[in-house]
C-alpha cells in the first residue's frame, strides 16, 4: 500500500471532530464522506485532495467518543485508505477492522510528515517514508484480525461461519 | 492465578475455557442493541451475511432495538431510519422493538425492563453500552457491523481485556455523586487512561452507592477509553432485581488472586463536586474553584442515559423547590423512559419543573449530541448531566459544553451561573 500523508498533530480526535452528529441522520456513505474531519478542518477536503492524500496521520486516542462506524465509513469514503496514530479508541479501532480499513498504531509520528509518501507493508511488518528515506517497523497485528481483514472485513468472516453451519 | 469477573464472565461465554486477558475469544452473546442511529447500517450488514442462505435473527428474544437519538424523529432523514428499525423488527418478529411512546434512553429503560442480567455479555452499537457492568455484567460498546454479525450469529469477537481496580474509600462530600466520582476518576487518570481496560469499581463508598449512581459511573467508563466498567453484584443489586427470579442470572465475583494492571485508590472525603470543562470529559475542577470563576451559561440540560434517572430528577427537583430557573437561561429536563416521566409526574417533580419555568421533554437523547431538543447558538455555554463535552457536541463549534450532576445542574439554573446549592 501507498500514499501521500495529511497530519493533524492533535491528540483525541473524536468521533464527534470525524463526522459530527448532525449529518448521522443519513447513513449513506457519499453523504458522510463529504462531511469528514469538517469540524476538526473546514479545509480537510481541499487539502487533502490538493496533496492527493489518502492516509491520515494523527496523534493518540484517534476516534475517541461514540461508537458510530459512521466515523471510518466517512473517512473510507472520503478516499481514506489507512490511518496511523500512537494509539486509538477501541470502538473505532474496532469499526476500522471490521470494514476493513487498515489502521497502524505507531508511536513515532513525529517522523512522518504531511506530504510524505508512505510505503507500507502489513505481511512484513514495515514502514517506509520514501520521503525522507527512512524505514520503521509496524508492529503485527493479532492472528485473529489479520485474518478479518484478509478476508476483507468481518461481514464476509461472518458469512463463511454462516455457509460452514 | 486468579480472575476478575470480566475474564470469568467472558471465558464462560467462549469455548476457550482458558482464555485470559489479552486473549482474543469469539463470545456468545446474551443481548444486542441498537438504535436509530447504528442499527440501520446493521441492517445492511446482517442482510449480506444471510443472504443467499435460509437463516433469520440468531434469536428475535435477544435482539433490542431503541429508537431514542433523533425521536420524535426530527425530520425526514430521520424519520427514514427509525422506519428501518420498525419494519426490520416487524420482518424478522423482533420481540424487544420499543416504538416511540414506549422506548425510552436505551440506558435507562434496558435495565429498568430488566432485559440485562448479572453475569451476562451483553454488547449495544452504542458506546455508552458500558453502562449495565453496574449490574455485574460485561457489557460494553460495539459498531454497527458487530451489530449486524451478532444478529446473524449471536457471537462478537473480543480481546479479554485486563482490569484496572479502583478503590473508593472515606465519606462522600455533601452533594458528591456517582456523576462526580465518576468526572474526578476521568480527571485524574485522562480520556485515554484506561483504554481496551476493564474499570472495576470497588470500595466501600462503592458499596454504598445506590443503583442510579452505580449505572451513572459505568455509563462514563467510556469516557476513559474503558472497554467496560464493572461493580460485582451485591445486595443493593439484588434488591435492584427483586421482581427478577435469582436462578435467572449469575454473579460473578473477582478472585482475591485476580491480577489488575494497575490498583487506584481515591480518598473520596477529598472530593468536591465536579465541573468537566470545555472540550474534554478530563477537564475537571472542584466546584469550590468554579464558583468563583462565575461562568455564565445559556443552557442546563438535566437528564441523559447518564442522569436521567428517577434519582436524578429527584435531587433536582428538591434543589429547584419553589425558586425559578434563571430568566437568562433555558433550562431542558428530560426523564430517561416514561416510566421515569410517570413517577416524575407522580411525585410532583414534573409540576415543579414546568412552575420553575423548565422546559420538560418526552425520554430522548436529542440534545446530549447536537440532534435536537436543545442546540447551542455560536459563543454559547451550557452546563449540562449528559456525558461528552467535546468541541461542537450540543451544537454551533463555537459553543462549549460543561459537564455536572444534577445537584450543580439545578443549582446553576437557578443562578444562572456555575455553581453549588451550598454556595
Amino acid at each position: 500500500m501507498r500514499g501521500i500523508v495529511l497530519k493533524y498533530n492533535q491528540k483525541n480526535i473524536n468521533t464527534d471532530l470525524i463526522i459530527p452528529a448532525r449529518y448521522l441522520n443519513d447513513s449513506d456513505p457519499e453523504h458522510l464522506g463529504l462531511h469528514c474531519m469538517e469540524d476538526l478542518d473546514h479545509d480537510f477536503k481541499q487539502k487533502k485532495d490538493n496533496l492527493k492524500a489518502t492516509i491520515i496521520v494523527a496523534d493518540s486516542n484517534f476516534g475517541s467518543g461514540s461508537s458510530r462506524e459512521q466515523a471510518p465509513i466517512a473517512l473510507k469514503a472520503a478516499g481514506i485508505i489507512c490511518i496511523i496514530a500512537p494509539s486509538y479508541a477501541r470502538i473505532f479501532y474496532r469499526n476500522a477492522i471490521n470494514i476493513g480499513l487498515p489502521i497502524i498504531e505507531f508511536d513515532d509520528i513525529s517522523k512522518i510528515n504531511t506530504g510524505d509518501e508512505l510505503e507500507i507493508n502489513f505481511e512484513d511488518g514495515t514502514m517506509n517514508n520514501i520521503s525522507n528515506k527512512s524505514e520503521f517497523k509496524i508492529g503485527k497485528m493479532p492472528k485473529f484480525l489479520q485474518e478479518i481483514i484478509s478476508i476483507g472485513g468481518l461481514v464476509n468472516f461472518a458469512k463463511k461461519i454462516i455457509l460452514e453451519k | 492465578m486468579g480472575l476478575t469477573i470480566t475474564e470469568k464472565i467472558l471465558r464462560d461465554h467462549t469455548d476457550n475455557k482458558n482464555a485470559v486477558a489479552g486473549d482474543i475469544i469469539l463470545a456468545n452473546v446474551d443481548k444486542c442493541l441498537g438504535n436509530d442511529i447504528t442499527a440501520p447500517i446493521s441492517f445492511d450488514v446482517f442482510d449480506k451475511i444471510i443472504e443467499g442462505t435460509n437463516k433469520g435473527v440468531f434469536d428475535r428474544e435477544k435482539i433490542i432495538l431503541t429508537p431514542d437519538h433523533f425521536t420524535p424523529n426530527k425530520d425526514v432523514a430521520s424519520a427514514m431510519q427509525s422506519k428501518k428499525l420498525k419494519d426490520f423488527s416487524y420482518k424478522h418478529k423482533i420481540l424487544y422493538y420499543f416504538e416511540m411512546g414506549r422506548v425510552g434512553i436505551e440506558h435507562c429503560l434496558i435495565p429498568q425492563e430488566k432485559l440485562v442480567l448479572p453475569g451476562e455479555v451483553f454488547i449495544g452499537a452504542d458506546s455508552h453500552t458500558c453502562t449495565y457492568g453496574a449490574l455485574g455484567a460485561f457489557s460494553t460498546g460495539v459498531g454497527s457491523t458487530d451489530l449486524g454479525v451478532a444478529m446473524a450469529l449471536g457471537k462478537c469477537w473480543f480481546k479479554i481485556p485486563e482490569s484496572i481496580k479502583f478503590i473508593y474509600t472515606g465519606k462522600l462530600n455533601k452533594w458528591v455523586s456517582g456523576k462526580d466520582l465518576i468526572l474526578y476518576t476521568i480527571g485524574q487518570i485522562g480520556v485515554d487512561g484506561a483504554t481496551y481496560k476493564a474499570m472495576e469499581f470497588t470500595g466501600d463508598v462503592i458499596e454504598k452507592l445506590s443503583m442510579a449512581n452505580r449505572f451513572t459511573m459505568c455509563n462514563m467508563a467510556t469516557e476513559a477509553g474503558g472497554k467496560n466498567g464493572i461493580i460485582p453484584p451485591d445486595n443493593i443489586t439484588k434488591n435492584y432485581l427483586k421482581d427478577v427470579e435469582e436462578n435467572k442470572y449469575k454473579i460473578y465475583n473477582s478472585d482475591k488472586d485476580a491480577q489488575y494492571e494497575d490498583i487506584i485508590e481515591f480518598d473520596c472525603s477529598k472530593v468536591e463536586p465536579q465541573v468537566a470543562f470545555p472540550h474534554l470529559p478530563e477537564n475537571t475542577k472542584p466546584i469550590s474553584e468554579v464558583h468563583n470563576m462565575q461562568i455564565e451559561i445559556d443552557q442546563v440540560v438535566i437528564g441523559s442515559c447518564t442522569n436521567g434517572r428517577l434519582e436524578d430528577l429527584e435531587i433536582a427537583a428538591k434543589i429547584i423547590g419553589n425558586n425559578k430557573i434563571n430568566s437568562k437561561l433555558r433550562c431542558i429536563v428530560i426523564p430517561g423512559t416514561q416510566e421515569i416521566y410517570l413517577e416524575a409526574i407522580k411525585k410532583g417533580y414534573i409540576e415543579l419543573f414546568v412552575r420553575s419555568g423548565a422546559i420538560v421533554s418526552t425520554p430522548t437523547c436529542g440534545p446530549c449530541l447536537g440532534g435536537h431538543m436543545g442546540i447551542l447558538a455560536a459563543n454559547e455555554r451550557a452546563l449540562s448531566t449528559t456525558n461528552r463535552n467535546f468541541l461542537g457536541r450540543m451544537g454551533h463549534i463555537e459553543s462549549k459544553v460543561y459537564l455536572s450532576s444534577p445537584a450543580i445542574a439545578a443549582a446553576s439554573a437557578i443562578k444562572g451561573y456555575i455553581t453549588s446549592p451550598d454556595y
